[in-house]
């Protein structure tokens, strides 16, 4: 029962009616931004941040996962109604989702997609309770050679799994690691890249940068998208899925759960591989695959389910390790920095209370999803109608604004537009912002662990090979870093069949590069 | 990529017109054909100079990187100065640079500016008015500026709605921001 306690407590907190407020603040405002079309969760959470400057630290987490479940959800609302997916995880839903709009059966879909997420969120709290402990648990003994092999690993695999150009992810990463190194050097107080500036003295927030990058690059760049042809969506009635849509989606609910959950953990855009992953699942098992693509039920459960549930067990690398696990876990980090908190191994023994707290927020805030979303679908339908002409500047004046309201300082507005020009250029020439965003967070625990490192080792950098748990990360980094490249040779060599094959992933990359 | 296979026959009517959400169209069905069609929508790939362009901006900044914090001094693995960090990460950005120069010319993952990149270059300039303007005439005026320009020039609303809709913002910003958090953004009235 000893384990039980706390998280006993953490619900204490969370059911305090303050913070069940700022949930429901949360949720609700999460889901009006992430409705909009264009802006996916990170994008809707980085416009968000300031709202959670002014609350403590624990209110301030339990809106997040407010923000973030409701972003998600709108994301699967666009999807369905507009055929525009938020992000790369709701895009399997479309492929369904928006069948089953066009036969008139929006409201079945959105309604099962919320079930389904529920179910699927809901499962992969459980499953975190229960792993999040042994994790950390496990990690308490990692030394600032575990953290780097851990951290250069991580930011390795976004940029890998991100779709598009490895190199151009990698490149990303790294300017987001130099972008990190800005201001005082722990180590030695020296100034960096500061180029006299006082304000750069301190180093550049996260916040700015993640504004820019995320939000006010993804609004330029739809401003010149073509997201104003999309069509305005029609009446959603009826969200209670009948009987017969159920008995479809229960089997693919529950398997989604469970494959979401174990892929979530692993690093690099969890939730996008688990939504592939279960629509493909689905279809293999179905009696009557062709019927995916044209309406299936169980292809929009299944997958909303799945990104669903890893988008909360991606929550376990985060909470245990301090490693986020996507950018959308980035942006999670780089909250919980602002207000105090350093995810990390020490934080379920020393912060009990808060670290039960974000956890149970999660049941929460999911619950809130499944009370909000059924019965207001109509009114978030409604917000889409309204034409992106008139949201696009109101989304970019609560950008600016709220930068504002930081700090009270121009400066970090200045820094906003400057983060939301690069964010629109790297999207232009094909860089995603994810690994900058990722690397920048993880740069200083990466360049002082890695000092560290080489202190206890007296300089010796082979003396990352002598531990174990640093030299098997280390040997993973070094296999992801170098098997694409041998692979690329291997069918170079063989020389048609490249062709082929990449005719063959054409559709992935489509959908990723999609997004 | 597998760009305009099937795409021209299943594509929707492009382009701003209102088209009808009913059956008058034959939409894409399979995700194959949507993906196809997701290709079609998507702004013409930049060329090699454009992929050559990124990579030498990149090569810049790493190179300038790399100079400043040589400048800054490397010391030793064991007694590491400030600049030994930022160097070794600018050196993985020079190379990554180099490489994507020489063999990531003919990738298509770059988008051509085309007529329309107008909208966010409009939009920037009135961004870049509002932060520079905000300190000295308070937030409401560069704010309705921006709204009307915004609404008006890039989304083509009507004079009519355009008006309304920015003087109300304009007014729920107020409201918000002034009234109801006492923030201290600078403000006119």
């Amino acid at each position: 029962m000893d384990f039980l306690n706390p998280v006993l407590n953490g619900f204490s907190v969370v059911l305090e009616p303050m913070n069940l407020l700022y949930c429901l603040i949360g949720v609700v405002i999460g889901m009006l931004i992430g409705v909009l079309p264009g802006l996916g969760p990170a994008a809707t959470i980085a416009i968000l941040l300031p709202l959670t400057y002014s609350v403590e630290p624990v209110t301030a987490i339990i809106m997040l996962a407010g923000i973030f479940y409701g972003a998600q959800y709108g994301g699967t609302i666009t999807s369905v109604l507009l055929r525009l997916p938020g992000e790369a995880s709701s895009v399997v839903t479309v492929f369904d989702g928006y069948q089953m709009a066009r036969q008139g059966k929006a409201g079945t879909a959105l309604g099962l997609a919320a079930i389904g997420s529920f179910i699927g969120g809901t499962a992969a709290i459980i499953g975190l309770t229960f792993l999040a402990p042994v994790v950390a648990g496990f990690a308490l003994d990692f030394g600032p050679a575990e953290y780097s092999a851990l951290a250069l690993l991580g930011i390795l695999l976004v940029a890998t799994i991100s779709g598009g150009s490895k190199a151009k992810a990698l490149i990303a990463a790294a300017v987001g690691l130099l972008l990190a190194t800005v201001g005082r050097d722990v180590f030695t107080g020296e100034s960096r890249f500061t180029f006299g500036s006082l304000q750069l003295a301190d180093g550049i927030d996260f916040v700015p940068i993640a504004m820019g990058l995320f939000g006010l690059g993804e609004i330029l760049y739809n401003l010149e998208e073509r997201h104003r042809a999309a069509k305005a969506p029609s009446k959603v009635s009826n969200v209670w899925p009948s009987k017969s849509d159920l008995k479809y989606a229960s089997g693919a609910i529950s398997r989604g759960s469970v494959l979401g959950f174990f892929l979530g953990i692993l690093p690099g855009g969890g939730a996008t591989i688990a939504s592939m992953a279960s629509y493909a699942m689905e279809k293999k098992r179905a009696k009557q695959p062709e019927r995916f693509g044209k309406g299936a039920p169980e292809g929009v459960a299944g997958p909303e389910t799945a990104n669903n549930a890893a988008a909360t067990s991606s929550f376990i690398p985060l909470l245990t390790l301090g490693i986020p696990a996507n950018a959308t876990m980035a942006l999670m980090f780089g909250a919980l920095l602002i207000q105090g908190v350093t995810p990390g191994p020490q934080l379920v023994e020393q912060n009990p209370d808060l670290f039960w707290g974000v956890v149970n927020s999660m049941y929460i805030g999911n619950i809130l999803l499944l009370i909000m979303s059924l019965p207001l679908v109509g009114i978030f339908v409604r917000i889409l109608r309204v034409r992106a002409a008139i949201l696009a500047p109101i989304t970019a004046l609560i950008t600016l604004l709220g930068a504002y309201t930081i700090n009270n300082s121009m400066f970090d507005v200045t820094l906003v537009v400057f983060f939301g020009v690069l964010g629109y250029l790297m999207k232009k020439f094909g860089f995603e912002p994810g690994p900058l965003v990722l690397a920048f967070v993880l740069g200083e625990l990466l360049e002082s662990s890695l000092r560290r490192s080489l202190l206890v080792f007296g300089g010796d950098p082979t003396g990352f090979f002598t531990r174990p748990i640093s030299a098997t990360l280390l040997l993973v980094f070094l296999l992801v870093a170098v098997l694409p490249g041998v692979r690329s040779m291997i069918t170079k060599r063989k020389g048609t069949t490249a062709a082929a094959e990449s005719a063959g992933n054409g559709t992935n990359q489509n959908i990723k590069e999609k997004v | 990529m597998a760009g305009g296979k099937g795409g021209s026959s299943a594509l929707p009517a492009g382009g701003d017109a209102p088209s009808g959400y009913k059956e008058d169209l034959p939409e894409a069905l399979t995700p194959e054909e949507l993906a196809a069609q997701w290709e079609e929508e998507k702004p013409p790939a930049a060329g090699p100079l454009a992929n050559a362009a990124s990579s030498l901006v990149v090569l810049a900044v790493g190179i300038g990187a790399l100079v400043l914090s040589f400048a800054m001094g490397l010391g030793t693995p064991e007694k590491p100065q400030p600049g030994l960090w930022p160097f070794l990460t600018s050196c993985v950005m020079v190379a990554l640079a180099l490489f994507q120069l020489v063999w990531g010319r003919h990738n298509r993952d770059a988008e051509k500016f085309t007529r329309m990149s107008f909208a966010p270059l409009t939009g920037l300039v009135t961004l870049a008015a509002m932060v520079a303007l905000m300190p000295l005439i308070g937030f409401e005026i560069p704010s309705l500026i921006l709204c009307i320009i915004w609404m008006k020039f890039l989304g083509s609303e009507t004079w009519r709605s355009t008006l309304l809709v920015s003087a109300i913002v304009v007014a729920a910003f107020y409201g918000i921001f002034v009234l109801a958090l006492g923030t201290s953004i600078p403000h006119l009235f």
